[in-house]
């Protein structure tokens, strides 16, 4: 056998005074990191399978473990860092694309962090959410430029489809296969309970979920998984998806393992074949094959759907968002490329797209510039935080936001990025049912309502600061943002001034 | 700048935002009246302003030359001057052109040139524009003001005309002798900036051909409004509330051809709880104008009074931050920031009331049928 170069990242410390031998690390770790020693009559941990997922730190009844981070070392090198040696080491070793999970964990600059809200102060009056109404509804969907009346002269209020949500936040495109179907129950239920939207992700709507349709935004993706007229017709709106921040330019994936039967049901393919979608929709090589799926989409529902088309924030993406604008696709979202995936190669997810900041302020001010941002609604996603975020998301100019990391950290994820494995101790990013039925769909979606509905408190009180009682007054309005710690470039690109500007 | 000497910002070059008063007068008769009550009733209100912008906008004061566009425009140096004037014969027939008279007076001083013209689109040049009579001089007005160096129009309606300056309003109502226009309506504007603008262009009112508008507030959704607004061939030079409101009604009710309570439903929205309360026709043209117009909603506090062709529309925000009254005598419709300035020019109203925020006051001539399809009735409530 070859030398195994690779030493665990993790250490796993317990505390022996503190261990009381019950076990319950050992039952509750899939990666069977935790052993007891008959003879000994203690606990022993292998380190080298841990993912430091704190599944057992959480449920040891005497908070006898932590995980700590491994002191072992290789010389110092600025450049040759231990993690590149290792990664050199896997794939000498297997010989293959190393695979990753979530958005990518490098320091790239989080421009959320480097933005600052206005408040009002003496020449206007901030305004007090708790005793004056502040309105966070939005509306997404094409707004009609001409005014139309009938013989009487009265307005005629007819318009294409349009999403209402009572908060400016949805749950974006997560598949029954890559998270489990408690987890997807949970997001079903939270969305219904918010007035909001979930979205099915490319796997394929379960039997059970059609109840929550007019919750669902349903997707159509380049495996065409799961897809039939009574999908299509199931949900609030479609989503096309042409790609994803954490992978641009590849298709989902999706082991054989996780296809048991109900995900092979619901996503129309057999029993454990692997689900890996093409890189392409085959029948979209250019910007006017989209137009024909947006057309053909909704044709299939009578045009009672909005159709979204959402795509990686790439290097050309406002060019790319002008075309869309252009197609008949009623909303854009866009994922940047710092959002998370249930599985990605390494190098793609850490290498390729852009910030969701500068692709936002990108196409919100081409689309502007072409005198089109009207004719489109805008989603961003790839990392959104928090309700700061999402602030400085609309007020750069979107008119929604979708979220998916931080839903799964309210269902209990811990981030430790081995959804991949199949193994998630949390019960969500895992077909399992040991594990599943660890998640309980009636708390998640307790936890998830809980974190919107505080977001929109903060969103609320951040308003009334800036002195705005309305969603839609924020949106797009970049005078409340100025940047800290930005270059001239940036700076320009978001469309902002610098703080004390 | 050049780093080394103090610079003073100019109107448009940072966002100044004001507090202010505000007046407005009409005689729904026709009956045509002098400036001087505008000037009365604004120098009651001293305090609200700082001396740093005062103007009025007069209706009727041009019957002689209603057919015509009546241009207003600051020159600062002749440089500006020759280009404008350039640039006027190539799309304009001049009917008349003058310096506009004024007084010297000893509060007002670093005036510019100050122009009038009479003109009218050369016809062929406005049949090979496509556009209408409006649009191609709105279009000439906003590139004179983008392009043209030192050049500033300021006044373009017809039959109106926009009077203004930096200073005390009353001194600038002196300095322009409004006591010699007789007009149906006046709005006079006094302005508290929070720096120093040394500009006039950047006193009120804000005007695009007919329309004017005064107003008193800070807009937090200046910058949404602003970017939402340009996509429309406008631009915001001055970075001032005034403008964009002006350019948003412009867009709303002359190129959308909404009614002045439809544009009132759109930039000073009904909240959405308001709008589910409604019977069914009305909440789905509510929410219709509220959805489609979504990024012309304005919050923050304003007050504004918006002069046009035949009438006044006073509306103030939804939560109405920003005081303003109203009042009736006989045929003569005040509104004003505050109760005194009106009792100083009529003691004894009809009626006076606070209009509730949202609502617009609108105030047209009996000879009118423009602005909405409920015309002149005022709104009883808040009475």
């Amino acid at each position: 056998m070859a030398i195994n170069y690779l030493y665990p990242d993790f250490e796993v410390q317990r505390n022996e005074s503190r261990c009381i031998t019950c076990r319950v690390c050992e039952r509750q770790c899939a990666n069977l990191v935790h052993h007891y020693d008959a003879e000994t009559g203690r606990m022993t941990s292998d380190e080298s399978l841990c993912v430091n997922c704190h599944r057992c730190v959480s449920l040891c009844p005497t908070r006898a473990l932590k995980i700590v981070k491994t002191d072992h070392v290789f010389k110092e090198n600025a450049n040759w860092r231990g993690e590149v040696i290792q990664d050199i080491y896997r794939q000498a070793e297997t010989g293959g694309v190393l695979l990753a999970s979530m958005g990518t964990p490098k320091p790239y600059p989080v421009y959320w962090d480097k933005m600052l809200i206005n408040a009002s102060q003496v020449t206007n009056p901030s305004i007090d959410p708790l005793r004056e109404p502040m309105e966070t509804t939005t509306f997404l969907g094409k707004k009609s430029t001409t005014i139309r009346r009938d013989e009487q002269g009265k307005l005629i209020t007819d318009t294409t489809p349009q999403l209402k949500l009572a908060i400016p936040i949805m749950f974006s495109a997560m598949s029954y296969g890559s998270i489990s179907y408690n987890a997807h129950k949970s997001l079903a239920l939270a969305a219904e309970q918010l007035g909001t939207f979930y979205n099915t992700g490319e796997g394929g709507l379960h039997e059970d979920f059609y109840r929550h349709g007019k919750n669902t935004i349903v997707q159509v993706a380049s495996g065409r998984f799961g897809v039939h007229p009574g999908y299509l017709n199931a949900g609030a709106a479609i989503e096309i998806k042409m790609g994803q921040g954490a992978k641009p330019g590849i298709g989902g994936h999706l082991p054989g393992s996780k296809i048991g039967q109900d995900i092979s049901k619901t996503r129309m393919i057999p029993l454990h074949s692997d689900a890996i979608s093409p890189a392409p929709h085959h029948d979209i090589y250019s910007i006017e094959d989209l137009r024909q799926l947006v057309y053909a989409l909704k044709e299939a529902t009578n045009y009672t759907k909005p159709v979204i088309v959402k795509v990686a924030a790439v290097h050309n993406i406002s060019a790319i968002a002008s075309g869309i604008a252009r197609s008949g696709a009623d909303i854009i979202a866009i994922d940047g490329f710092r959002g998370g995936t249930g599985a990605a190669p390494a190098r793609i997810r850490d290498n390729v797209g852009i910030p969701i900041e500068l692709a936002l302020a990108s196409v919100d001010e081409r689309l502007r510039a072409e005198g089109i941002r009207n004719q489109v609604s805008l989603v961003v996603g790839g990392s959104i935080r928090s309700s700061a975020d999402v602030i400085k998301a609309i007020a750069l100019g979107a008119d929604a936001i979708y979220i998916a990391t931080s839903a799964l950290i309210a269902l209990g994820c811990h981030l430790c990025r081995t959804c991949h494995s199949g193994k998630c101790n949390w019960g969500i990013a895992t077909q399992n049912p040991e594990l599943v039925k660890r998640l309980n769909p009636e708390i998640g979606s307790e936890h998830l309502v809980n974190l919107l509905t505080a977001w929109n408190h903060e969103i609320k009180e951040m308003m009334g600061g800036m002195g705005i009682n309305s969603i839609e007054a924020l949106k797009g309005n970049r005078l409340m943002l100025r940047g800290i710690g930005l270059c001239d470039a940036e700076l320009r690109i978001l469309g902002i001034s610098h703080a004390g500007a | 700048m050049d780093g080394y000497h103090q610079h003073q910002y100019l109107e448009g070059e940072v966002r100044i935002p004001s507090g202010c008063a505000i007046s407005g007068i009409i005689d729904r008769s026709g009956k045509r009246f002098s400036g001087s009550d505008a000037i009365t009733s604004i120098s009651v209100m001293h305090d609200r302003s700082n001396g740093l912008g005062g103007g009025f906008a007069g209706y009727g004061i041009y019957p002689e030359y209603e057919d015509f566009t009546a241009l207003h425009i600051f020159y600062y140096g002749s440089e500006a001057k020759r280009k404008t004037e350039e640039f006027l014969e190539e799309h304009f027939d001049l009917i008349n052109l003058s310096k506009i008279p004024t007084e010297k007076h000893r509060a007002i001083t670093d005036e510019p040139l100050i122009w009038r013209y009479f003109v009218m689109p050369l016809p062929t040049k406005l049949a090979s524009s496509q556009l209408d009579e409006d649009e191609y001089t709105a279009r000439c007005v906003i590139r004179i003001n983008k392009e043209i160096d030192g050049s500033y129009v300021f006044s373009s309606g017809k039959n109106m005309g926009v009077f203004k300056a930096v200073g005390y309003p009353e001194d600038v109502g002196a300095f322009y002798r409004l006591d010699d226009y007789k007009g149906y309506s006046w709005t006079v504007h006094g302005r508290y900036p929070t720096n120093t603008p040394g500009w006039w262009g950047g006193a009120h009112p804000f005007s695009l051909l007919s329309y004017s508008v005064v107003h008193n507030g800070e807009i937090s959704s200046y910058d949404a409004n602003r970017r939402f607004i340009e996509m429309y061939g406008y631009a915001c030079t001055l970075k001032t509330d005034t403008e964009v409101i002006t350019y948003m009604i412009d867009y709303l009710h002359r190129r959308q051809g909404l009614t002045l309570e439809e544009v009132s439903s759109v930039i000073a929205a009904p909240f959405w709880s308001t709008i589910e309360c409604k019977d069914e026709e009305e909440r789905n043209a509510l929410t219709y104008l509220r959805n489609t117009f979504a990024s012309m909603l304005i919050t923050g506090p304003f007050s504004i009074i918006l002069g046009y062709n035949g009438g006044l529309m006073a509306l103030n925000d939804r939560l109405k931050l920003r005081s303003m009254v109203a009042a009736e005598k006989g045929d003569k419709i005040f509104i004003a920031s505050e109760e005194a300035a009106i009792r100083i020019i009529e003691p004894n109203p009809d009626r006076l009331w606070y209009p509730i925020g949202g609502k617009p006051v609108i105030a047209e001539l009996y000879t009118t049928g423009q602005g909405g399809a409920h015309g002149h009735q005022l709104p009883v409530s808040g009475l």
